[in-house]
C-alpha cells in the first residue's frame, strides 16, 4: 500500500505554495512514496519513553540590552525587492476578484 | 600555471608575510588558474576579480608599512561557498530564486575573513540551497571532479572541494548540514571539517536546516584547515545558537599531530559503518587507515553505535521539515525572483508560480516532504520519531566517548560516482551521507582527511574522524598525524591539460 496519494501530493504542493505541473505530480508522488517508506524506519526505535531532541546544543534564551543599533537603510532594505514604489515593497493584489 | 597555486595556505602566508612575494601576486596566480581551468571544472559561480585584488593590495600595503599581518593567513586567497552572504557580491545559493541578488550585508564568516585579511576570490557552486550530495542540483550546471571530470565532486559543497583539488584556491569555506563539507572533501582528496554546532556563526548563512547547518574550513592540509578554523570560529551575538566559549586550540593540536605520534590516544572504529553497501576499495582503504593509526601509537578498539543506522532516515525527516519552514521566506515579495506579476495574478498565485519557477526538483521534494512530516496526523509518526532518534544517536556518541577519544569510519560508502548516475533516484543519492549525518544530528565535531586512493578505481577515499562537542582540537591532532603518515595525495591528481576557458 502506498504511503501517499497523488491527490495528497497536490494538496502538499498547494500548502507549500508550489504551482507544480501535472507531470511533476506524477514523478513526485512516486518518489515521495519511496522516501516515506525509507524514513518510516525511525518508528522502529522511537519508543514512548525517549525524549525528543530538537537541538544539539541545550538552548537558553539570550538577552541583550534594548538599544538602537545600526541597521539597513530603507534604500538597502528595498535594494533586492522585485518591485518597490515610494519607498515601500510593491506587492500584487492580496484579494481575489470575488472576495 | 605558476608554482604559487601549488603551495599550501601556510606556505603562501609565510612567503607573503616575509615579503618574498606579494598577496597581489598570489591572488593573481589563482585568478589566472581559475581563468585557465574553471571552464572545465565549474567550481565558481562568480569570480570577484576587483574585490580580490583590492583586498590583496590592502594586505600588501599594510605589510609594506611595517605592520604585523592581521592574521596567520592574511593575504591568502580563498573560495567562499555561495550560501554565505557577501555585501554587494552575488549570493545565489545555486538557485534561480536568488539569481542576481546582491546581499546588503556580510555574513559573520565573510566579515571575519575580511578582517583577517583573507582574499575572497569568488563564490563557489553548490547544490541548490545546499540540498544534495553531488552539486548536480545547482541551477547553474554541475561542478566536475578534477580527478575525473565525468564524476561528481561531492555536494553540496562541490564547488569548494573542486576549487581546492583544481588548485584554483588553497582555502575554501563550506557548510555541512548532513555531510556537505566532509563528503566533497572525501571524494576530491581534500580536508574538510564540520566544527561543533555553534562553533562558527550562522549569521548570514542562508538557512536550510537551522538546527544542523554549520560552516567550516576546507583546505588541502590539516594545518591549513586549522588556521582557517581559528579565523572563522568564535562567539557571535548575532547568532543565538553561537557557543559562548573559547575556540578549541585547533592550530596547536594540528602542529602537535604533525609530529606523527598518537601514543595515548584511544580510537574507536564504528562497527555499524562497514559491510553491505560499502565499496570494497573504500573498505580496504579504511582498514589500512586503522592499521596506520595503530602504527602511530593509537590504541584502537571497535565500538558499537547501534542507532547510527537510523541517522539517515531521521535526517531525511528533520532536515526537510526545517527546510520547508526556512524556505517559506522565498515568497517573491521582498527580494529574489518574482514571476507572473502582470496584474492578473493575486499575491498568492505570484508566490506559487515564482516558487515553481525558482526552485529545482530536489528543493521542491524536500519542501513537500517536510510539509508532510510536520502536518497534523503525521507529526508524531515522522517528525516526532525522528527527534527521538536524535536523542538515541546523541546517547550512542556519549557512551562511545566514555571509552574512546575519537571515532573513525569511512567518510563515504563509495568513491565519487558518475555525473547523472543518481540524479533521478533520490534515495540512492541520500546514501552518500550515510556516515556523516550522525555528527550533524548530535552536533559534535567531525573531519574528513584524505586516505589514499581506492585500489579498484584510483579515486580518492576519505577517513572520517569524529570528536565530542567542543573537542574539535582532537580531530586536528589525529588528522594531522594521519596525514603525515599517509603522505600527500593531491600530487597524484591528473593535470587538467588542454582545458581553457
Amino acid at each position: 500500500m502506498s504511503n501517499i496519494s497523488r491527490d495528497e501530493v497536490a494538496h502538499l504542493a498547494k500548502l507549500a505554495r508550489l504551482a507544480v505541473t501535472e507531470k511533476e505530480l506524477d514523478v513526485f508522488a512516486g518518489q515521495l512514496d519511496q522516501i516515506l517508506d525509507a524514513v518510516a524506519k525511525v518508528g522502529e526505535v522511537a519508543a514512548d519513553d525517549i525524549p525528543p531532541t530538537s537541538h544539539a546544543v541545550p538552548l537558553t534564551n539570550v538577552f541583550r540590552a534594548d538599544e538602537i543599533r545600526p541597521s539597513l537603510s530603507q534604500e538597502q532594505a528595498l535594494s533586492g525587492a522585485p518591485a518597490a514604489e515610494e519607498g515601500r515593497f510593491r506587492v500584487p493584489r492580496i484579494l481575489g476578484e470575488e472576495q | 600555471m605558476t608554482d604559487l597555486t601549488r603551495l599550501t595556505a601556510s606556505e603562501l602566508a609565510a612567503k607573503i608575510h616575509k615579503r618574498e612575494i606579494t598577496s597581489v601576486e598570489a591572488t593573481q596566480a589563482h585568478l589566472d588558474r581559475i581563468a585557465e581551468v574553471d571552464g572545465a571544472v565549474n567550481a565558481f559561480l562568480h569570480v570577484d576579480t576587483e574585490g580580490a585584488l583590492a583586498a590583496a593590495r590592502k594586505v600588501d600595503g599594510d605589510l609594506a608599512e611595517g605592520r604585523e599581518p592581521v592574521s596567520p593567513i592574511a593575504g591568502v586567497p580563498l573560495a567562499l561557498k555561495d550560501v554565505l552572504t557577501t555585501k554587494g557580491v552575488p549570493t545565489t545559493c545555486g538557485s534561480k530564486t536568488l539569481e542576481n541578488w546582491l546581499p546588503p550585508y556580510d555574513a559573520t564568516v565573510t566579515r571575519r575573513l575580511r578582517e583577517a585579511g583573507v582574499v575572497i576570490l569568488g563564490k563557489t557552486n553548490m547544490d541548490e540551497f545546499a540540498m544534495g550530495s553531488s552539486t548536480e542540483n545547482s541551477a547553474y550546471g554541475p561542478t566536475r571532479n578534477p580527478w575525473d571530470r565525468e564524476r561528481i565532486p561531492g555536494g553540496s559543497g562541490g564547488g569548494s572541494s573542486a576549487s581546492l583539488a583544481a588548485f584554483e584556491a588553497p582555502l575554501a569555506i563550506g557548510t555541512d548540514t548532513g555531510g556537505s563539507i566532509r563528503q566533497p572533501a572525501a571524494v576530491t582528496g581534500t580536508v574538510g571539517v564540520k566544527p561543533t554546532y555553534g562553533g562558527v556563526s550562522r549569521y548570514g548563512l542562508v538557512a536550510f536546516s537551522s538546527s544542523l547547518d554549520q560552516a567550516g574550513p576546507c583546505a588541502r592540509s590539516v594545518l591549513d584547515a586549522a588556521l582557517l578554523h581559528e579565523v572563522i570560529a568564535g562567539h557571535d551575538p548575532m547568532d543565538s545558537t553561537s557557543i559562548d566559549a573559547p575556540v578549541p586550540p585547533v592550530v596547536t593540536a594540528a602542529r602537535a599531530g604533525l609530529k606523527g605520534d598518537l601514543t595515548g590516544v584511544k580510537v574507536g572504529v564504528v562497527a555499524e559503518f562497514s559491510g553491505e553497501g560499502y565499496q570494497p576499495g573504500v573498505q580496504r582503504s579504511f582498514e589500512a587507515a586503522v592499521a596506520q593509526l595503530k602504527d602511530l601509537g593509537a590504541e584502537v578498539v571497535e565500538v558499537s553505535c547501534p542507532n547510527f543506522t537510523y541517522a539517515l532516515p531521521a535526517y531525511y525527516l528533520i532536515a526537510p521539515s526545517e527546510c520547508s519552514s526556512n524556505l517559506a521566506r522565498f515568497d517573491a515579495m521582498r527580494y529574489g525572483l518574482r514571476v507572473a506579476d502582470d496584474g492578473t495574478h493575486s499575491a498568492e498565485e505570484v508566490m506559487s508560480l515564482t516558487r515553481e519557477a525558482g526552485f529545482g526538483a530536489e528543493v521542491k521534494r524536500r519542501i513537500m516532504l517536510g510539509t508532510y512530516a510536520l502536518s497534523s496526523g503525521y507529526y508524531d509518526a515522522y517528525y516526532g520519531s525522528a527527534q527521538k532518534v536524535r536523542t538515541l544517536i546523541t546517547r550512542d556518541f556519549t557512551a562511545a566517548f566514555e571509552k574512546v577519544d575519537v571515532l573513525v569510519s569511512p567518510t563515504t560508502p563509495t568513491t565519487a560516482f558518475k555525473i547523472g548516475e543518481r540524479v533521478d533516484d533520490p534515495l540512492a543519492m541520500y546514501l552518500a551521507d550515510l556516515c556523516t549525518i550522525p555528527a550533524n544530528l548530535a552536533g559534535n565535531a567531525a573531519m574528513s582527511v584524505p586516505s589514499g586512493l581506492s585500489d579498484e578505481d584510483g579515486l580518492p577515499v576519505g577517513l572520517q574522524i569524529m570528536a565530542p562537542a567542543l573537542a574539535d582540537d582532537r580531530l586536528y591532532r589525529v588528522g594531522a598525524a594521519y596525514e603525515v603518515a599517509r603522505g600527500p595525495l593531491l600530487d597524484r591528481i591528473p593535470e587538467l591539460k588542454g582545458v581553457s576557458a
